[in-house]
């Protein structure tokens, strides 16, 4: 065989870590050809579904009937619990967490019946005449009724350093106060979906847009009573995924499954957008309640604090989003003293679950929240306090869970920030122009945000990653991360091509696939680059160290006298190009494939006695925001928003400054206008973009400017020494609450107006008006 | 008889029949049509993912073009025009659009998934714009109200908006023929289409449609179609006939008179905009945030009245500005003042066979203030809470006639009679603009809903008299937002 070599690249980069290469997808995306779940060709004779949903809140199911719906034109299938040959499971860490609803319902919008049909329509025409009869069981809906009945979804859960009762009863001040923070949906624009394919011998294939394909894998084999090694799961790309497919798409990739099997067709379940909010869960909502105790100067000395969650029907992942609250509830500060307690509360609604900050952002801004109020009731501007309370060498190094803060620079991003905005002179200008302004005011905040980067569930802190180097010199990259939007992708294909000193254009990126890189975990809490970048590295690495005994043979050197640059190898003086190396080592029968893995070091976490090193480090960033509300109608406008935030050595700095931007934006959604909203009888009444207004166009802040800070660099071992961005920059949302929370205060001076969120125009409109009243 | 539904996709003339009329184009694009660059992200017409650009020749021959939401288009509709989606984009090459290569150059698509939406709505603009470059960030924001990022934040895609300028519009060589071959695709009578034994007619003028709705009197009609595709995509309702006003050029009339400006009720919301805000310049704000621009493009006047919805934001817009509306119907044509239109929940004064065929608005006169308020959640591409329109007519600083017309607050948009009452004869005072505030609560008891509760209503709507008159004093600032 001659040598054929793969074409030549007509722009090569060379070299691209660091550099802001485009998204892998960037082209496909902006012409419409990236293909997406939805957009794979239908099999011959693909059917799709459409579930019959409850109507109630919780009752038994006392019968139901499907003679009719069978009897449907087009219907090929309809299936209940009793139709699932393995198990009618799909939760993550929890059993008992039904696909189709297990002889009750627990929430408006629970799956029941699932129908196959020629097409959609059909199948939503038959769901109407199933005939059910249901029992009414009496409902939990809201978080103070669980909390009243003491219903969890799993038993409360206490992080506690040193003697708070003590600390607070010597503290000098002391605050009790009730804070809310809202729900808020995904809102990826692609809805959950899943096209399954039955294979010969009972085996499954299915497409899944998926965070998760290792664990639809399991689920779906569960459900089919099959062993993992019959059922593969593929997913190329996500559109968006923010958490809300980690575990939810589990229930559809099932669904669609069960299908296949029973009618022996290809079947795809696509949820319209309505049902994807009804069906699927969303953040956590928290009611917290805390005392705090402090000093004259607003340093902080104990907190007492309690959040409680709303989980929904079924815990999913509850318990972590739980305990991630409580890591996060001291945020950038040290207190000697705290005693944080969660609350996974059992309501008759959707299963709450995974998003972008996965508790993290709910203890954040809940410990801003307190902080700004302490400052307000010392009298003390609340940048100062933050900045007096932050961590800092020992003894105010050590985190409430003991986790040694090894590389706080909190406070060098906030001392930046605040010069670069000019804080105190803002500070002068807005209280100038609120002392002119009876009706608007402004108002402003700046403040950090320090998020612990690792799974806090130990074993999910690996990754798994297989490199081919195919003869012709190309390069097929395959990891277990997942492509939603974040440019994981193109991070991975940067490491690669750096590390075999090939153009980036030389590394070809594959769907992600159960049945290349086993055992994966979810693209999740932010480590998707710092786990799979690792295990890629690896496996080229290994690869290149074989190419590298190769061609030192080839020379008589020995192999760290070969370097790989620019498409070259280089050996005793002599350069070949690294395709020719590649088609020699090919011929001198050389392994051109390798895996790789990797898993984090350093962690521990001994989660019964609630102390460890669940972080391998942490991530900083800061936001500074200014806000105008108007005191008649509550309306506002988010101005300004200037952040610096903590990438370490940024792997590809407009990917980055893209999740930064984007998590901001997100976060400002989450305490703004995005609210979820249920009616007295537990039905969600926000579920389409005609009643869930996440942020648009205008609503990004008319001067907006994010940068990475500059200095950084991570002090752990990270994949060069970068630092993970998914989830951190969504909770400087604090800063544009805090600001909207300053001019509430500006509209009512000498008293402390609630502000809660979401902070709509209704909310910041209430919270001024009942502090005017006195309330 | 049926016609076939003839149009053009891109470039290449195509015939369809046989799907249900109320297919919609984003239906059919992703199936028969094999196009699936263009995505679903909602099927309401509130994310923009959908969005495709069409083009058609106006009265005077020349082409138009618009964007519009294609998941709550119905198929039929496309009859004779040229429908553009994102893989009609690149140049024969392959080479990107500037549209597309400015989205790559600025990190504009991260999931991608809305990006396809993104891309049209800028192509529409790129190819529609005249004003100063680079376009202002008003007018970004204004162009891409119709269109949800949940990855970006917006601001990569903000900068393509201006950067696709660096390469000016040209005229795309394979878009030489399209006028000739959208006046080939021109009837000689009223577009009648059948499938499945389900009817759509587009008749061209009124008296084909007299006709129309004579035969077929339980038809059910249909002028933009922005709010009956939800009936079909969100409670899958059945129309066996459904009669289109969009092709009516008589319903696209634009007119002023020496009393009146008048507007065909047929005017999309886009084309009605110019002369309602250049003869109410306080208008501008409410027009801006009404929808999206693809539901502006192609929503109607006559449909936002007719529908009665007690949430749309045209009502008391033209209630406060004392309109009339033309009637037209199989008996015959009628005037009647649009504040005895609205009888009960989604309940008008339209007898069978009737449609609202135009409104007529006074001209201004010199001693009326107007303004007109909108308050949602978000600013762009919301559904009102509250919408208060309001109309003084002042005789030195004393209230002549008043016109307090809300949305959001009743079953029916409603004037507030008793807040009007307590304001005429009254010097117009912040006092007289409380006092009128406070009547509210006499004339309106408005629902709690996922928008907004009761008593947040009723507060703002007593407050905005209370902004009106800062806003006619000048007394102080009052509107976060400046819609410029």
């Amino acid at each position: 065989m001659a040598e054929r070599y793969a074409p030549a690249i007509a722009a090569p980069t060379f070299d691209p870590i660091g550099k802001s290469a485009k998204h892998d997808s960037a082209k496909l995306h902006v012409s419409g050809e990236a293909v997406y779940v939805d957009d794979v060709p239908m099999p011959k004779g693909g059917l799709e579904t459409y579930c019959l949903l409850s109507p109630k809140a919780h009752a038994k199911i006392v019968s139901i009937d499907l003679s009719d719906v069978l009897n449907s034109p087009g219907v090929h299938a309809a299936i209940c619990r009793k139709d699932i040959p393995g198990r009618n499971d799909v939760g993550p860490i929890f059993p008992h967490e039904p696909i189709l609803a297990n002889g009750v319902v627990e929430y408006i919008g629970q799956p029941i019946v699932a129908i196959a049909a020629g097409n959609v329509k059909l199948a939503r025409a038959a769901a109407k005449k199933a005939k059910i009869v249901y029992a009414d069981l009496p409902a939990i809906l809201t978080i103070d009724e669980a909390m009243a009945q003491k219903a969890y979804v799993a038993p409360p859960y206490k992080m506690e350093r040193g003697d708070v009762a003590a600390a607070l009863a010597k503290a000098p001040h002391r605050l009790k106060g009730e804070f809310a923070n809202g729900a808020q949906d995904h809102f990826y624009l692609e809805g959950h979906i899943a096209l399954a394919h039955p294979l010969e011998d009972g085996q499954m294939r299915v497409l899944s847009s998926s965070q998760h394909p290792s664990e639809v894998q399991k689920m779906v084999a569960g459900c089919l009573n099959l062993s993992a090694n019959q059922v593969t799961v593929e997913m190329r790309r996500m559109g968006g995924g923010f958490g809300g497919k980690e575990t939810q798409p589990a229930i559809f990739a099932c669904i669609a499954s069960l299908l296949a099997r029973r009618t022996g067709h290809a079947v795809k379940y696509r949820v319209d957008r309505d049902d994807d909010f009804m069906i699927s869960g969303k953040r956590h909502d928290f009611r917290v309640r805390y005392e705090v105790g402090f000093d004259d100067d607003g340093n902080l000395l104990a907190l007492d604090i309690e959040y409680a969650a709303r989980a929904g029907h079924v815990a999913d992942l509850s318990t972590s989003i739980v305990d991630r609250a409580l890591f996060h509830t001291t945020n950038t500060y040290f207190i000697p003293a705290v005693r944080a307690t969660g609350y996974p509360c059992k309501t008759h609604t959707q299963s709450n679950t995974a998003f972008r900050g996965f508790g993290g952002p709910q203890g954040i801004l809940a410990a801003e929240h307190i902080i700004d109020r302490v400052a307000r009731h010392r009298g003390l501007d609340p940048l100062a306090v933050r900045q007096r309370n932050f961590y800092g060498p020992a003894p105010r190094a050590q985190t409430h869970f003991g986790q040694t803060v090894e590389d706080f620079v909190a406070d060098k991003i906030v001392a930046d920030l605040a010069k670069d905005v000019d804080y105190d002179k803002r500070r002068r200008e807005i209280d100038a122009f609120n002392a002119a302004n009876p009706i608007l005011k402004k108002g402003m905040a700046l403040c950090a945000i320090q998020f612990g980067i690792s799974f806090t569930a130990i074993q999910f802190n690996q990754a798994g990653a297989l490199v081919h180097v195919y003869n012709d010199g190309s390069i097929s990259l395959n990891h277990g991360g997942t492509e939603m939007g974040q440019g994981l992708h193109i991070k991975i294909a940067q490491i690669v091509a750096h590390e075999f000193g090939v153009a980036l254009e030389r590394v070809r990126i594959t769907a992600t696939d159960t049945g290349k890189v086993p055992n994966t975990s979810a693209t999740a809490a932010s480590a998707g680059s710092d786990l799979n970048g690792q295990a890629a590295k690896r496996a080229a690495a290994e690869i290149k160290q074989r190419l590298a005994q190769f061609v030192a043979g080839l020379h008589g050197v020995s192999e760290a006298d070969v370097t790989f640059a620019n498409g070259m190898v280089h050996a005793a003086g002599k350069s070949m190009k690294f395709e020719e190396a590649v088609w020699r080592a090919y011929n001198a029968r050389v392994s051109l494939s390798a895996t790789g893995f990797y898993a984090t070091p350093k962690i521990h976490w001994d989660r019964a006695k609630a102390w460890g090193r669940p972080f391998f480090y942490f991530a900083y960033g800061a936001a500074y925001c200014e806000a105008t509300i108007d005191t008649l109608t509550g309306e506002y406008k988010i101005d300004r928003a200037e952040i610096l935030h903590d990438t370490g050595r940024s792997l590809n700095p407009a990917v980055d400054l893209g999740q930064v931007e984007g998590g901001f934006i997100q976060g400002m959604g989450w305490v703004t206008s995005e609210e979820i909203w249920f009616d007295k009888v537990g039905r969600l009444r926000t579920h389409a973009p005609s009643t869930y207004k996440i942020p648009i166009a205008r609503d990004m802040p008319a001067q907006f400017r994010a940068r990475l800070w500059a200095p950084a660099e991570n002090v752990e071992e990270t994949v060069h020494k970068s630092k993970a961005v998914g989830e951190p920059p969504l909770t400087l949302a604090a800063a544009p609450f805090l600001a909207l929370q300053d001019a509430c205060a500006a509209a009512v001076p000498g008293r402390y107006p609630l502000l809660v969120a979401p902070a709509t125009p209704e909310r910041v409109l209430s919270a001024i008006d009942a502090a005017k009243a006195g309330a | 008889m049926t016609d076939p539904i003839r149009f053009l996709l891109g470039r290449k003339p195509v015939e369809v029949s046989g799907v249900a009329p109320t297919t919609t184009v984003l239906e059919w694009l992703r199936g028969d049509g094999g196009r699936c660059g263009t995505k679903e992200g909602c099927a309401e017409g509130d994310c923009g993912a959908c969005t495709v650009v069409l083009v058609e020749r106006g009265a005077d021959g020349a082409l138009q073009s618009r964007s519009v939401n294609s998941c709550i288009q119905f198929l039929p509709t496309l009859d004779g025009k040229q429908l553009l989606t994102v893989e009609d984009l690149k140049a024969a090459d392959g080479a990107l659009h500037p549209v597309q290569a400015a989205m790559v150059e600025t990190h504009g698509a991260q999931c991608g998934f809305c990006t396809p939406g993104f891309v049209m709505t800028l192509y529409h603009l790129h190819r529609t714009y005249t004003g100063k470059l680079p376009p202002s960030r008003e007018t970004l924001d204004r162009a891409l109200g119709g269109n949800l990022c949940r990855c970006t934040g917006y601001r990569p895609i903000l900068e393509a908006g201006a950067k696709m300028f660096d390469t000016p519009a040209s005229p795309d060589p394979r878009d030489a023929n399209v006028a000739n071959l959208l006046a080939a695709f021109k009837h000689d009578h009223g577009f009648v289409y059948e499938a499945g034994g389900r009817k759509f007619f587009a008749p061209s003028n009124l008296a084909e449609l007299a006709l129309v709705l004579a035969a077929n009197p339980e038809a059910r009609l249909l002028s933009g179609g922005t709010d009956l595709g939800l009936e079909v995509t969100k409670a899958q309702r059945d129309f066996p006939v459904l009669v289109s006003l969009n092709e009516i050029a008589e319903l696209k009339r634009i007119a002023r008179t020496a009393t009146h400006l008048e507007l065909g009720a047929g005017l999309t919301w886009t084309q009605a905009m110019a002369p309602l805000v250049t003869t109410f310049p306080a208008l501008d704000e409410l027009l801006a945030r009404f929808a999206g621009p693809p539901v502006r493009n192609a929503g109607t006047i006559g449909g936002n009245i007719a529908n009665a919805s007690p949430i749309g934001d045209s009502p008391p817009m033209f209630l406060a500005l004392d309109a009339e509306l033309e009637l037209f119907g199989t008996k015959g044509a009628r005037i009647l003042k649009l504040a005895d239109f609205f009888l009960d929940y989604r309940k008008t004064a339209l007898t069978p066979g009737e449609i609202v065929a135009g409104v007529r608005v006074p001209l201004p006169r010199a001693e009326t203030k107007l303004a007109a308020y909108k308050v949602s959640k978000r600013f762009d591409d919301d559904i009102s809470a509250v919408c208060g329109v309001f109309a003084l007519d002042l005789d030195g600083d004393v209230v002549k006639a008043a016109r307090l017309a809300y949305g959001g607050m009743a079953a029916i948009p409603k004037r507030a009679a008793k807040a009007e009452a307590a304001l005429i004869g009254k010097k117009w005072t912040l006092d007289a603009a409380n006092a009128a505030g406070a009547a509210i609560a006499q004339d309106f008891a408005p629902l709690s809903d996922m928008r907004a509760s009761a008593e947040y209503r009723a507060k703002v709507a007593a407050n905005l008299i209370a902004r009106f008159w800062h806003e006619t004093a000048g007394t102080a600032a009052t509107r976060v937002v400046r819609y410029g």
